[in-house]
């Protein structure tokens, strides 16, 4: 019977129970109550909010998520050793719940890139307003629900997550771990990500509209906004809590799991960086699903956390939200820079430069960022003695990130680099793009400065050059990277340069000169502007549509290569780390018996030296000892 | 291993970093300058702007040149030297950067504190936000009012008084430099020297709902007799809806108090009897 067995059909039927079982407890107590059954006034609309967080559990239920684990609380027998979901041999597997972290790993790319295609058509709404002055596209109402979907789709749904199925597919391998510590918490953390999604998108068919208080979603204004706020706050709890869980996975993966040998100074900086961003996703996470939560109460249980006519507090909303939402800028920086230093070592055949120095400079940005938030607030009205330390320990933050750029150029120094590799094309150009974003960061930083041009178009050229030039082109060096190791086939390098040079050009030409207009006087969130700026608001709009169209040469690249590009071979770009010397893509359980990791990961160009000896080579018995690293002269 | 050219390296660092600053100093950044704060604040932006042309100099001109002398030639398999690092360069590129930005803050801190230095002879100005329009008081004046106009005298620090009605709004006019949230609950400040007369745009810059970009002001600025002039001119005085439904002053005071409550006496006054919802 296909209803009772975990699955889609279950999985539907959980959904229409949750579903009825919210709107039928809302109904019962609001008659028992004495109350109007529906209350439609204000942000109110309980048959509809407590549906939308009970259908998604019933769901969840349905589909088999929690079947393993409501046995093993029954106290009936479970199978440990159950693999039936796990690996993939169809396409239809991977619509399933399934707990190989490989089948994850491609479920989260396939399904945030997704989402950046939504995104990224979200800003070209936004830019076709925003071409000319006056009204072209929308009205008010409905922009401010653009830019308010967009940021949050892009950070929530893409950008975060993206990295968490990245790091999903790799890491285990790099570890020599046979998958992730929780597999079936990772499935979990996986498909509470399309739940998020549907919630975000659902608001545009919410009476009065999608969400449109800005992703921030500051108090007041989030307080008194039609029903589409509150599936803000409740998708943000879906997405945070699918970011705690894989983050916790993470931090036991790569604490408990490592192959012998790999001591913590011989890890790959990719599973270094992971490390980092997910200490910062279990301390800080928690800080937005609580401004959330807050603010929801505010809206639908008459709570005054921040009513102002009631004693609630209006700023504290905001230092609430950003002790989370600073840290998850590094949240979505640190594992791009893992993801660097993996592609530059690799294609520039060196050793990373100051290995050491570099896996401390990430713990050191993660300290750091704890108390960085209060640089968003310098003109917010917050206590004013704050607004110097917070500069000072802003600013120092550039000093690691500055000792990462300078170590990766150093590893570039006697190398032999392959210019002809996408990834590693992708890699130089954030190295540079991503300078520009630090620069920026820094004036930002600087309080008088920071007066005159927060809240302007300087800071979205600010926010952009981070986190387009910075993460988004990350993203793309690793995707590029890894997915040989991924689908075992090689992509086309010739439509990869087209899409590099498209998407630096565009990324430039779109976010440069709102630098200008920003610190000129043009205010950020605005639907219409001053005709003095129309001409270079046209420029950008233009590069932005290219920057758009480069983005289908990558899809067209990704989709035609995975079924018809030439095999990759196990090893394409002769990595030494461990998910190379697997096969691409690699068996079911990843090895057939745990390796033996004997060195660093970046021996390159050290004669006989090797990070990891496979089992496969144990049997031979013919393995060379790796010599001691050293520098020679020539 | 050869020998870096590091002499030429870093002549083409400075050579490039002094050709961008001087590119980059020709734009006028910020605009217009009507205030006497926009001196120290653009003389510290161009100095910022000096700093970084260097700092993305040096990793143009580093990545430029590794690229250009090690991009692997066709069929080579090989891999680069095995350093692995350089203990004394990774302290040097950690040290200088700590001292550049330790050096920006303080020189930051200190145009701050130039630049919210009050004036013993300054006038105070109300301005009360909401969806959206503005709304300006004269307290100095006997309390008089203006809507969606504000007009201020020339060479006179204006010491401004921020009350948000419903949401936060923020105020902001460009040629001052000079922007601060009004937040609901609570009183901002912020003190403004115009130092040139003529009309300007009053920005709002914090999201604020659909009105969010149409609320915009007038500014004014104009000689002292004309400004008297205009205030004595003045027929509205600020509505009590302003006074009474703004229960920030209220809520500012004990803010206050609670600030100063370290040496005081901690005791709350307990209802001042004026909003006895």
């Amino acid at each position: 019977m296909a209803l009772r067995n975990p699955g889609w059909y279950r999985g539907a039927l959980g959904f229409f129970l949750g579903a009825a079982f919210g709107f039928g407890l809302v109904l019962a107590l609001r008659a028992v109550s004495g109350l109007d059954l529906f209350q439609t006034e204000d942000t109110g609309y309980p048959h509809i909010v407590v549906p939308m967080i009970t259908a998604p559990f019933g769901f969840l239920i349905g589909f088999g998520a929690f079947d393993y684990w409501f046995r093993w609380a029954a106290g009936k027998p479970t199978v440990p050793e159950d693999h039936s979901d796990h690996g993939a041999t169809r396409w239809q597997d991977y619509f399933k719940f399934n707990t190989d972290h490989k089948v994850i790993g491609i479920q989260y790319m396939v399904l945030t890139f997704a989402f950046f295609l939504i995104g990224g058509l979200l800003a070209m709404l936004i830019r076709a307003e925003l071409a000319q002055p006056g009204s072209q596209v929308v009205g008010a109402n409905t922009f401010n629900g653009l830019f308010s979907t967009h940021a949050t789709v892009m950070i929530f749904l893409f950008i975060i997550p993206m990295f968490a199925g990245i790091a999903n597919y790799v890491v285990p391998l790099m570890l020599g771990a046979p998958d992730m510590a929780f597999p079936r918490l990772n499935a979990l953390s996986f498909w509470l990500l399309p739940i998020a999604g549907i919630i975000f998108l659902g608001s545009f068919l919410a009476p009065g509209g999608a969400f449109d208080a800005g992703w921030t979603g500051y108090a007041p204004l989030s307080g008194g906004a039609p029903l589409g706020q509150t599936f803000f706050n409740v998708g943000v709890q879906f997405a945070g809590a699918s970011s705690i869980a894989a983050a916790l996975n993470f931090l036991v993966t790569i604490i408990t799991m490592r192959a012998p040998g790999m001591n913590l100074w011989r890890m790959p900086l990719m599973a270094w960086a992971q490390l980092a961003t997910s200490l910062l996703v279990v301390g800080a996470t928690p800080f937005v699903a609580g401004a959330q939560f807050m603010t929801f109460f505010d809206r639908i249980l008459g709570m005054n956390f921040f009513n102002f006519l009631e004693g609630g507090d209006v700023i504290s909303y905001q230092h609430i939200f950003w002790f989370y939402s600073h840290p998850a800028v590094y949240i979505m920086m640190l594992p791009g820079f893992g993801i660097i230093s993996e592609v530059i070592s690799v294609h520039a055949r060196k050793a990373v430069f100051g290995y050491r120095l570099m896996a401390l400079a990430l713990i050191g940005i993660v300290v750091l960022s704890y108390s960085v938030w209060a640089h968003h607030m310098f003109v917010s009205g917050m206590f004013s003695w704050l607004r110097v330390p917070i500069m000072i320990s802003t600013m120092l933050i550039a000093v690691p990130t500055g000792i990462k750029v300078f170590s990766w150029l150093g590893t570039l120094f006697y190398g032999k680099i392959q210019t002809q590799s996408t990834a590693m094309l992708f890699a130089l150009a954030f190295i540079v793009t991503f300078t520009v974003g630090g620069i920026s960061g820094v004036i930002t930083a600087m309080i008088p400065l920071d007066i005159h041009v927060s809240e302007t178009y300087f800071i979205v050229a600010h926010i952009h050059f981070v986190l387009f030039g910075g993460s988004v082109f990350t993203i793309f060096a690793g995707l590029y990277h890894w997915f040989p190791k991924v689908t075992g086939r090689m992509y086309d390098e010739r439509l990869g340069r087209v899409h590099l040079w498209l998407t630096v050009v565009g990324t430039w030409l779109t976010f440069v000169p709102m630098h200008w207009i920003g610190m000129d006087g043009m205010p950020r969130r605005v639907v219409d502007y001053a005709s003095q700026y129309g001409d270079w608001n046209l420029v950008i709009s233009i590069s932005a549509f290219m920057l758009g169209a480069a983005q289908l040469v990558f899809v067209y690249n990704m989709i035609v290569s995975w079924r018809f590009g030439p095999k990759a071979g196990s090893n394409p770009w002769r990595g030494k780390s461990i998910e190379w010397l697997v096969s691409s893509p690699p068996p079911v359980y990843n090895f057939t018996a745990i390796p033996r990791v004997v060195g660093g990961p970046y021996e390159y160009g050290t004669p006989g030296a090797r990070h990891a000896i496979m089992a496969e080579d144990e049997e031979g018995a013919t393995v060379p000892t790796p010599e001691p690293s050293k520098v020679t002269a020539s | 291993m050869t020998r870096l050219p590091i002499f030429k390296l870093v002549l083409a660092t400075l050579v490039l970093g002094a050709l961008q600053s001087v590119v980059l100093l020709q734009v006028n950044w910020f605009g217009d300058a009507a205030a006497t704060a926009t001196g120290p604040i653009d003389t510290l932006m161009d100095v910022t702007i000096v700093v970084s042309s260097f700092v993305f100099a040096l990793v143009c001109v580093f990545l430029g040149y590794a690229v250009y002398k090690w991009r692997v030639k066709p069929g080579d398999e090989g891999d680069g030297l095995p350093i692995h690092g350089n203990t004394k360069l990774e302290v040097w590129w950690t040290l200088i950067p700590v001292l550049i930005v330790v050096g920006l803050a303080g020189y930051s801190w200190a145009v701050l504190v130039d630049i919210e230095k009050k004036d013993a002879d300054r006038i105070n100005v109300d301005v009360y936000s909401q969806q959206f329009e503005w709304t300006f008081g004269y307290p100095d004046s006997g309390g008089k009012s203006s809507e969606g106009e504000l007009h201020v005298p020339v060479n006179r620090q204006i010491d401004f008084k921020f009350h948000a009605q419903d949401v936060i709004h923020s105020f902001w006019v460009p040629e001052w430099r000079i922007k601060k949230d009004n937040v609901p609950g609570i009183t901002t400040d912020a003190v403004i020297t115009p130092d040139r007369e003529g009309t300007f745009q009053l920005i709002c810059t914090e999201l604020c709902g659909i009105g969010h970009t149409t609320m915009r002001a007038k500014v004014v600025v104009e000689s002292e007799e004309k400004y008297n002039q205009w205030v004595a001119g003045l027929k509205e005085k600020v509505s009590p809806f302003l006074l009474t439904a703004d229960q920030a002053f209220e809520a500012q005071r004990k803010a206050e108090e609670r600030e100063k409550g370290i040496e005081g006496s901690g005791v709350e006054e307990t209802g001042s009897g004026d909003h006895s919802d």
